[in-house]
């Protein structure tokens, strides 16, 4: 589904597909070793270490993490401060908003429309960024770290972690 | 989905002379035909529920179309339809204000919740926010308040069947308002219970289509009326209303600067408070991959953008079609509008279908928000703070069924009891306690590397206790002419809504709970939190590939 390039590790089988539960031999229920549901098991010795701080220095983090932020934080306050702009318009700029068009449509009907626009726009533009700019390296991160440790990352509960 | 502030979408019905429409065996016929098909496609959905992520994350096995459907569903309440719809034909451009907050408010969801929180966390908003900080107490803080806005938002629901009821079937009795209630709550307890996460998620899906294309239908017929010509259909709107004003914004929060600043409050509540909504968090685990997370809000936004649009021709439809007198006149008062539309457009059986849709919205709604509490109260409390994590996912999921049922119960209950009363104020109050006490949380957690416990526990204690506090002390508690309280009077809060106030002061709180506290939290989870929630890794079912 995804256009991530060719993983290094094509000849794996699989991120999930690591031999599930092999990585508990102390007994520690896996529900209770899934890491969400418990963060003091993180870097213990209830499953491999997966050494997530040079991950996070890693070149290849830091830029997919700069490509998130430097994305997502300036549209957020862009979107917000057009909805407040409009809220504002509307909560105290009554005549204006009034004023007529073309026919009996005005300014704050093309507003309220307008953030329906905009709305949709925005939503496009994240999707297609996203696709181009930050799945193909969060893709490939993740089958580096998958392969690297399987057994840190299979769940046999849920399919997941 | 929130009400007009003002103008409840489930005031206290009016048992009034006036002429009642429809055919109340049509609406009960339809209703339970759509109540007999989802329980057949509920009971085959739940044939493969063994596991717990079975159970609460329906197996990840929903698509991003599905999902973002059901999402819609979510969010689509009935208030929404009834409500949205009445306001604008009341009120003209004021009601149309929510409808872009509510559509707008998911942005914050699509770019900066959605897919990290999916990627982090398992079952539950707790899972997320305990992450990288100390398990036990933020843990109980976010299964608090996520139970709080379940409870506030299924009372309100659980009240407005009984109105809707009596205003659809022609039920107005106490006693029957009371029993439907309860065979609504029922409905919901054998819902969850047989179907989980993956049964409800259905449902969801097939009352977000129904509602959708009833609402589609209606735009094109009254459009058809009007020569699809908007301009046309806004100046039979006030050629009815006699009141030019209806097409600019101003007829109900123009009144005086406190109700400017109640609509600021309201905005600001709408679109901090959506993307921290438990019930539509919990959504974000059913699907596998982050990229299908990502689908689901893309599509939830499309389908809820769509359906808002529908509201403004079907308000202004009503509102040129049959007035607002009459409207105001009819059982039911500003809901009955859309339903009025129905009838006039279609006569009974369209009436009886748009009826039908109502009322299973308030059934799928109700199912969603049972089912968030009870993987809240089994998943964060009992198996993580009570057992400390020794307990087997059967035993949590049994733990979870038991709290269905008497999470069900206690809303019957509650439900039966605040029916008549004007709870519309809990709705809002959900999304208030929603946009304080978990949206600070969760996108500190995420993007502030310093974030500490102490941070998290005054953010979410601070923001949940002054969005209450102030709700309490608010005018739609005592003090107003619709107040919930009369009689007594001490709203010392002009706002209806807390979140002019509640929301700054919890994103303070969480800023100067964290400076103030000596503990750093460990580098390691903090690193292992960010690599997993922006590479998903051991988050992505194998379909990735």
């Amino acid at each position: 589904m995804g256009s991530h390039p060719i993983e290094p590790d094509g000849g794996s089988p699989g991120p999930d597909g690591g031999t599930p539960g092999t990585g508990r031999t102390d007994g520690v229920p896996a529900h209770q070793a899934a890491p969400a549901a418990g963060a003091h098991t993180a870097g213990t010795a209830a499953r491999p270490a997966v050494d997530f701080t040079e991950v996070q220095e890693a070149e290849q983090f830091r830029e997919l993490r700069k490509r998130h932020r430097s994305f997502v934080f300036p549209m957020a306050v862009a979107f917000l401060l057009w909805y407040f702009a409009y809220v504002l318009l509307a909560d105290y700029a009554h005549e204006f908003m009034a004023t007529p068009v073309f026919g009996n449509v005005n300014i704050g009907i093309l507003l309220g429309l307008a953030q329906f626009v905009s709305t949709f726009a925005i939503t496009m533009w994240y999707v297609s960024y996203a696709n181009r700019r930050l799945d193909p390296i969060a893709a490939n991160l993740r089958h580096e770290l998958e392969s690297a440790a399987p057994e840190a990352f299979s769940d046999p509960t849920g399919g997941k972690k | 989905m929130i009400s007009p502030l003002t103008a409840g979408p489930f005031l206290p019905l009016q048992t009034t002379e006036s002429t009642r429409v429809g055919e109340p065996w049509l609406n009960i016929t339809i209703f339970g035909l759509f109540v007999a098909i989802t329980l057949v496609i509920v009971l085959r959905a739940s044939r493969n529920n063994k596991t717990a992520a079975d159970y609460y994350a329906a197996g990840r096995s929903f698509t991003g179309p599905q999902n973002g459907t059901a999402i819609a569903g979510d969010y689509l309440s009935a208030a929404s339809f009834l409500g949205i719809v009445g306001a604008i034909a009341i009120n003209g451009y004021d009601g149309f204000l929510y409808s872009i907050g509510f559509l707008v408010a998911w942005l914050v969801a699509l770019l900066l919740v959605a897919e990290l929180l999916r990627n982090t966390g398992k079952f539950t908003m707790a899972d997320v926010l305990s992450f990288r900080l100390q398990q036990r107490p933020v843990r109980i803080a976010a299964a608090i308040t996520t139970l709080a806005v379940c409870f506030f938002y299924l009372l309100a629901q659980m009240a407005g069947a009984g109105g809707l009821v009596s205003l659809l079937l022609g039920i107005d009795d106490r006693v029957g308002q009371s029993l439907v209630i309860a065979v609504v709550g029922i409905l919901m307890i054998i819902y969850v219970l047989i179907g989980g996460m993956k049964g409800t998620t259905w449902v969801q899906i097939i009352k977000a289509f129904l509602l959708i294309t009833g609402a589609f239908i209606m735009t094109v017929w009254v459009l058809a009326i009007h020569d699809f010509n908007f301009s046309t259909l806004l100046g039979a709107a006030v050629e009815t209303s006699g009141n030019a004003a209806i097409t600019s914004p101003g007829l109900q929060y123009g009144l005086t600067g406190t109700t400017r600043l109640d609509f600021i409050s309201l905005a600001l509540a709408l679109v901090f408070g959506t993307a921290a909504l438990p019930h539509v968090l919990m959504r974000f685990y059913t699907v596998p991959t982050a990229k299908e997370a990502r689908r689901s809000v893309v599509w939830a936004i499309w389908l809820i953008g769509a359906f808002y649009l529908f509201t403004l021709v079907l308000g202004y439809g009503a509102s040129a079609l049959i007035g607002a007198e009459r409207i105001l006149a009819a059982p039911g008062a500003v809901n009955s509008a859309a339903p009025l539309l129905a009838f006039e457009l279609g006569g009974p059986l369209l009436l009886g279908l748009i009826s039908a849709v109502a009322f299973a919205t308030i059934l799928a709604v109700v199912a969603g928000l049972t089912i968030t509490a009870a993987a809240s109260f089994a998943h964060d409390i009992y198996a993580n703070v009570i057992r400390r994590g020794k307990v087997d996912p059967d035993g949590e999921v049994k733990v979870a069924r038991r709290t269905v049922v008497v999470i069900g119960l206690l809303s019957i209950l509650g439900g039966i009891g605040a029916s008549g009363q004007n709870v519309a104020f809990l709705v809002a109050l959900a999304f208030a306690v929603a946009a304080s006490a978990n949206l600070p949380t969760i996108l500190y957690s995420l993007f502030w590397r310093k974030f500490n416990t102490q941070g998290a526990m005054w953010s979410m204690y601070g923001g949940l206790g002054s969005a209450i506090l102030l709700i309490a002390l608010s005018p739609v508690v005592s003090g107003g002419e619709t107040s919930m309280i009369k009689g007594a009077d001490f709203s010392i809060f002009p706002l209806n809504n807390p979140g002019i106030v509640s929301i700054p002061l919890a994103f303070f709180l969480g800023w100067l709970g964290t400076t103030l506290s000596k503990r750093t939290e460990d580098p390691l989870v903090q690193a292992e939190m960010e690599v997993r929630s922006l590479t998903g890794v051991g988050a992505e079912k194998a379909v990735d590939h």
